[in-house]
């Protein structure tokens, strides 16, 4: 019988801890098939961050190294100083990129360090619970914020593929969504030209990937799904934010 | 080849170079900033990278992740920056990752002063970062031997896939001496097939460079290697020097800049008949535990000196264990103390000793 599909040789056959619904399994696989499309299994070193994606060391087929909460960038740049022909990528959380690890992703874009950040932002903290993330939108409830987050005590979130985009060293930054298949589509294309744009060394390439957190939200996947269309990508509006040729 | 005058923090990194590191990531801080803008001269001309990082927080973590992809990689700093380190430091332990880190102490607590002092003894041996964990801690007491502990521990940490510490003060890393970059004894030292370097999927298993262990039993599992690693180098690598003790009466405990000036009150105190000799710790983790225990059984009384309150002085009482007095006597502030200053405080022991 002719093989029609396989699943990417980039992933590991360990089961996934992701809870149901959760995108994260979704980015793993996108992430890499672009590594083999690309033809740069043997050349990938990944970061895991700390957050839900913690053990993506046990799920990528390659190299890896796991970062101190927020450290991933920092990380990735000593490993790409040492091997600068290799794919280096960091897969990050809002918690761990937006807040905790702000000056390292500033800082790792700024020196224009030719590595390829994956960046989930699902507006919350999930591994811990459901707490007020960086990028929780204003009203949000959250453990941390259980009347909502509101505006005059803690501002409003962030938006950091805005704030990257005016960054020089920055060569490529995109948000995507994965709410239906032809956005997952073009998450796929955006992810893989982030890691084009490493290849041919062009700097620092970041794709935003909204993402939805079910269990934390406290909604169905579905729901899930529709809130995100509905709040987040009015704030978190989609698209190519930076690209130099 | 020939000694050059250099400058304790020149040597430092410079020593860095000859023992094949070729990767350096550092923050500025007084007084350990030569190392950083040596570094950012001479690693261009070696085919190095030097990078500034944006803080000693991601400093310390690129070192992570050039140690963690096969680099012979160091940052250095000064104390309040050493303690912003301590979190890659503890991460850099579990993951068992070998590189070197250099404190260049200065006084505190806090922001402190810019003076050479030895306050972080507590936090170099005792573990300042989380969790249970040693590194080796290698305190040197002239710009020459600085040079040589650094080039001694890239080797060690190497060989143990453990994190080494250059425990200077001010003085080392600010005054001047000559120097020669001596060719070592090579240890014979494994392959790092440990190291994520792009993996083919054949020739090794694949790389994971971790720290978390979430399953009891694996954590426990890595913690008792760990623990087995730390008896070995103990066991293994101990350094100390004993000075002028074959006929001692008087035991000085010092390390570092303390202990160079404490040998210059020995001569002195030696010539008015004064029989005091000096046990001086090289490495200031493992401890010379043993060193002192024996002088226990010879001496009448111990007198340590150190730039601080009193810490290294802790473990020479552990290790004296109630046989004889310890007595300390700590220079505060960023001051360093002076020969005389220390005659008088061993002729107080004398006295009391009667």
């Amino acid at each position: 019988m002719a093989t029609v599909f396989e699943k990417t040789k980039m992933l590991t056959d360990a089961p996934l801890h992701y809870c149901p619904g959760c995108t994260h399994g979704i980015v793993h696989r996108l992430v890499a098939e672009c590594i083999e499309e690309l033809g740069m299994e043997k050349e990938a070193i990944g970061v895991a961050p700390v957050g839900c994606s913690v053990y993506a060391y046990n799920y990528f087929n390659c190299d890896m190294m796991e970062a101190a909460h927020g450290r991933a960038p920092a990380v990735a740049t000593g490993i790409k100083r040492v091997h600068p022909d290799k794919l280096v990528f960091t897969y990050q959380g809002d918690g761990d990129l937006a807040s905790i690890g702000a000056a390292e992703i500033i800082s790792a874009a700024g020196r224009g360090e030719k590595i390829t950040t994956i960046f989930i932002n699902n507006a919350i903290y999930g591994m811990t619970g459901g707490q007020m993330a960086p990028t929780t939108l204003v009203g949000q409830v959250t453990t941390t914020s259980p009347y909502g987050r509101q505006k005059e005590h803690c501002g409003e979130p962030l938006r950091m593929s805005e704030m990257l985009a005016t960054i020089n060293g920055a060569a490529y930054i995109e948000r995507v969504s994965l709410h239906d298949v032809p956005n997952i589509v073009k998450a796929k294309k955006a992810i893989k030209k982030a890691f084009q744009c490493q290849i041919e060394g062009k700097g620092f390439a970041l794709v935003e990937v909204l993402s939805t957190c079910p269990t934390n939200w406290g909604m169905t996947p579905v729901a899930a799904q529709k809130w995100l269309v509905e709040n987040m990508i009015p704030y978190y509006p989609l698209g190519v934010k930076k690209e130099v040729e | 080849m020939a000694k050059k005058l250099m400058k304790g923090n020149e040597a430092i990194a410079e020593a860095a170079i000859a023992a094949g590191c070729r990767h350096f990531f550092g923050y500025p801080i007084t007084p350990s900033t030569q190392i950083p803008e040596y570094m950012s001269k001479r690693m261009p001309q070696v085919g190095g990278c030097f990078l500034q990082a944006e803080s000693e927080i991601a400093a310390i973590n690129m070192v992570y992740g050039a140690a963690g992809a096969g680099a012979r990689a160091m940052t250095a700093s000064s104390s309040p920056g050493v303690s912003l380190k301590q979190e890659g430091i503890s991460y850099i332990a579990c993951a068992e990752l070998p590189c070197v880190i250099v404190n260049i102490v200065r006084s505190g607590p806090g922001l402190g002063g810019i003076q050479a002092s030895q306050g972080d003894y507590f936090q170099a041996t005792k573990g300042g970062g989380h969790g249970d964990y040693r590194m080796v801690v290698l305190a040197p007491s002239s710009v020459q031997e600085a040079a040589d502990m650094v080039m001694d521990g890239f080797d060690i940490a190497d060989q143990y896939r453990i994190p080494v510490m250059i425990l200077g003060d001010g003085m080392i890393g600010q005054m001047m001496e000559p120097v020669e970059f001596k060719a070592r004894t090579g240890r014979n030292l494994p392959e790092k097939t440990w190291a994520a370097t792009g993996w083919d999927g054949k020739s090794r298993d694949r790389a994971i460079i971790n720290s978390l262990y979430i399953e009891p039993e694996v954590m426990k599992t890595v913690q008792e290697r760990l623990a087995e690693r730390y008896a070995e180098i103990a066991k293994n690598e101990t350094q100390v020097e004993e000075y002028r003790m074959e006929d001692a009466e008087y035991c000085i405990a010092a390390y570092g800049t303390t202990a160079r000036i404490a040998k210059s009150m020995i001569g002195k105190a030696r010539d008015m008949g004064i029989k005091v000799g000096l046990i001086r710790p090289k490495t200031v983790w493992p401890f010379p535990s043993e060193a002192y225990a024996k002088a226990a059984d010879k001496v009448k009384a111990f007198l340590g000196f150190e730039m601080s309150m009193g810490q290294m002085v802790e473990d020479v009482r552990l290790a004296v264990a109630g046989k004889k007095p310890v007595y300390f006597h700590g220079t505060l502030g960023g001051f360093v103390p002076t020969p005389a200053e220390m005659l008088e405080e061993l002729l107080k022991v004398k006295e009391a000793s009667k």
